[in-house]
């Protein structure tokens, strides 16, 4: 099977049920919702291995996820992890400690990194079964769906 | 009087939020605590007044890693009660589908969590920078047992194509065709990973175990069979709560397992090995003696060994169904609700996994009760433990916890299914 035409791929990580989890999905599908071109969208559950496949044979690759480093809900943190390592404080809920974060080490190590891999991780508060987002997370869900449109633009 | 103390808060590379807690005295072992602190998530509870076609889609939530043998107790036990009998060709899927899911959990924990343990890394990605290709393989392989969950799952994790009765859309010859190369390539990188595995360093380590798995005549157990164990017991699964029970325990969210009168016992991949050998396929066997191993296997840290012989009984027993499949007329048995109890136990990547339902007339979940394969082994491995801590008091601290944590990764636990559920007592004075 050959890889889509598409230059730019956003990946949105997480769990729609578990409250501000779900960030990470809902800016996936609203990205995918503008119907945009040369843009690819996925979901994934932050399971590492499935997560290193979904990139495979894309250049430019954005990734959303919820995170909780201990900083203020609704803080938007900003990784690219083509040039830098991720603190494992990020993402680490995930299945048998094997997520988002090792995905990206492992493959920087197996030299099967996207050449450029932008990540943007939202602070969340409760990850608590659920399906409302804490208010702060609505709010940086929406500068995050604009800064990931405008950097599918500065890229293409 | 020296004391000392080994304490891992959290435990790494394995599923779910656990802890362990050894307390020493002059260099004996007086307490071992496997420390469940993972909160209970009640599934048993919100089942109750729900449809029966809803328990397998329900109970996928349970783990990410093995949602399949969550959908196949689900299904059988519903099954059982209902008196419907799935053959054919739709029973064969449902083989097809736990040996996707036995290749994609067995080879995450060969690779990522447990090889680095025998090679002295402290991850996957630091064993990755000097075992390069040994980890692309890993990740190919477990990718195929990904590929067949999709395909015939509809999806990689929390399928969605199970239901009570078959599947709800099944497959044409041609739909599997692409899987059918994907499996000769995992097969032959599966026999690879057996000799790769088979020439790790183990400690002595040979226990006296009460194994416990199914146990079918003809085929290797994944779905149906008799609950037999090394100790003569031979159970039909509806008898599981006349011969098992569980206990709660104060530092452990999940149940503790025992076997009435007899306590701990075994179930996972080495309890079926050893209960099941001859039911592997000729070319497994063959590949299980050249790798050392002998009829039954005793020692825990060679469970990734075992665990590699199961990926390549899986990969094969994926091919032979494949190679003889033809499409079902139909996708599904009807099925019809009434007034019943069902049971069933099906073999989880860890081990047996135990559902019981009872149904109204209308089919709605009076009662459920579901017993996990980490609760089950919970017992077992603090008394691994027990045992092994002695044999090696003379380490370092640091070695020591190390290889503590290593005791209990060879069992693969995955907590969050062990906590499926917490029994509150409440205590009125």
């Amino acid at each position: 099977m050959s890889e889509p035409d598409y230059t730019s791929l956003v990946i949105g990580v997480g769990n729609l049920y578990r409250s501000d989890d779900a960030v990470g999905i809902l800016i996936a599908r609203k990205i995918n919702n503008m119907a945009l071109d040369r843009v690819s969208v996925k979901e994934q559950s932050g399971e590492g291995t499935s997560l290193m496949d979904a990139w495979k044979g894309y250049g430019r690759v954005l990734i959303v996820d919820a995170v909780s480093s201990g900083a203020a809900v609704g803080s938007i943190h900003r990784l690219d992890a083509s040039k830098e390592p991720i603190p494992s404080k990020f993402f680490s809920c995930s299945t048998h400690n094997f997520g988002v974060a090792e995905a990206i080490e492992l493959a920087r190590t197996l030299s099967q990194l996207p050449g450029h891999l932008q990540l943007y991780g939202i602070e969340g508060k409760n990850f608590q079964p659920g399906e409302v987002l804490s208010s702060e997370v609505e709010q940086a869900m929406e500068l995050v769906v604009g800064e990931i449109l405008q950097t599918i633009s500065s890229l293409s | 009087m020296t004391k000392k103390t080994i304490k891992v808060d959290y435990l790494a590379r394995v599923e779910g939020e656990g802890g362990l807690y050894i307390k020493m005295k002059d260099d004996a072992v007086v307490d071992v605590k496997l420390k469940i602190f993972e909160p209970p998530r009640f599934f048993e509870g919100l089942l109750r007044g729900r449809d029966f076609q809803e328990a397998p889609d329900i109970t996928a939530r349970i783990c990410g890693i093995c949602p399949v043998a969550y959908q196949m107790s689900a299904v059988h036990a519903m099954e059982n009660a209902l008196g419907v009998k799935v053959e054919g060709p739709l029973r064969d899927l449902r083989r097809l589908l736990y040996c996707g899911e036995w290749i994609e959990s067995h080879t995450l924990h060969i690779y990522m969590l447990h090889a680095p343990d025998f090679l002295g890394y402290p991850d996957a990605i630091k064993m990755a920078k000097d075992h390069k290709e040994i980890v692309e393989r890993g990740l190919k392989l477990k990718k195929a047992g990904n590929q067949i969950v999709s395909l015939l799952g509809g999806r990689e994790i929390h399928p969605i194509n199970v239901r009570v009765g078959g599947f709800y859309k099944v497959f044409s010859k041609k739909d599997f065709e692409p899987l059918i190369e994907t499996l000769k390539w995992a097969r032959d990188a599966a026999l690879e990973t057996v000799r790769w595995t088979a020439q790790l360093p183990f400690p002595e380590f040979e226990q006296d175990y009460e194994f416990v798995a199914l146990h079918h005549p003809e085929e290797y157990p994944f779905n149906e069979g008799r609950i037999v164990s090394s100790e003569g017991l031979d159970i039909d699964c509806s008898d599981y709560e006349q011969h098992f029970q569980e206990e709660h325990v104060e530092h452990s969210n999940a149940l503790h397992s025992v076997l009435k009168k007899r306590g701990a016992y075994f179930v996972g991949p080495m309890a079926r090995y050893s209960l099941n050998f001859d039911q592997l396929s000729p070319m497994v066997r063959e590949a299980a003696l050249e790798a050392g191993l002998g009829r039954e296997c005793r020692n825990p840290f060679k469970s990734i060994v075992i665990r590699s012989i199961e990926v390549l009984y899986a990969c094969d027993e994926a091919l032979r169904i494949l190679e003889s499949y033809e499409k079902p007329e139909r996708p599904f048995v009807s099925v019809e609700p009434r007034e019943a109890t069902g049971f069933s136990c099906t073999e989880a990547p860890r081990g047996i996994l135990y559902h019981h339902y009872r149904l109204d007339g209308q089919g709605k979940i009076l009662d459920a009760k579901i017993v996990p394969p980490t609760s089950q082994n919970q017992k077992t491995i603090e008394n691994d433990l027990w045992k092994f801590v002695p044999q090696h008091i003379h380490l370092a601290q640091e070695e020591l916890t190390w290889q503590c944590e290593q005791a209990i990764r060879n069992y693969d636990p995955c907590i969050s299914c062990a906590t499926h559920f917490l029994k509150l007592d409440i205590e009125r004075t």
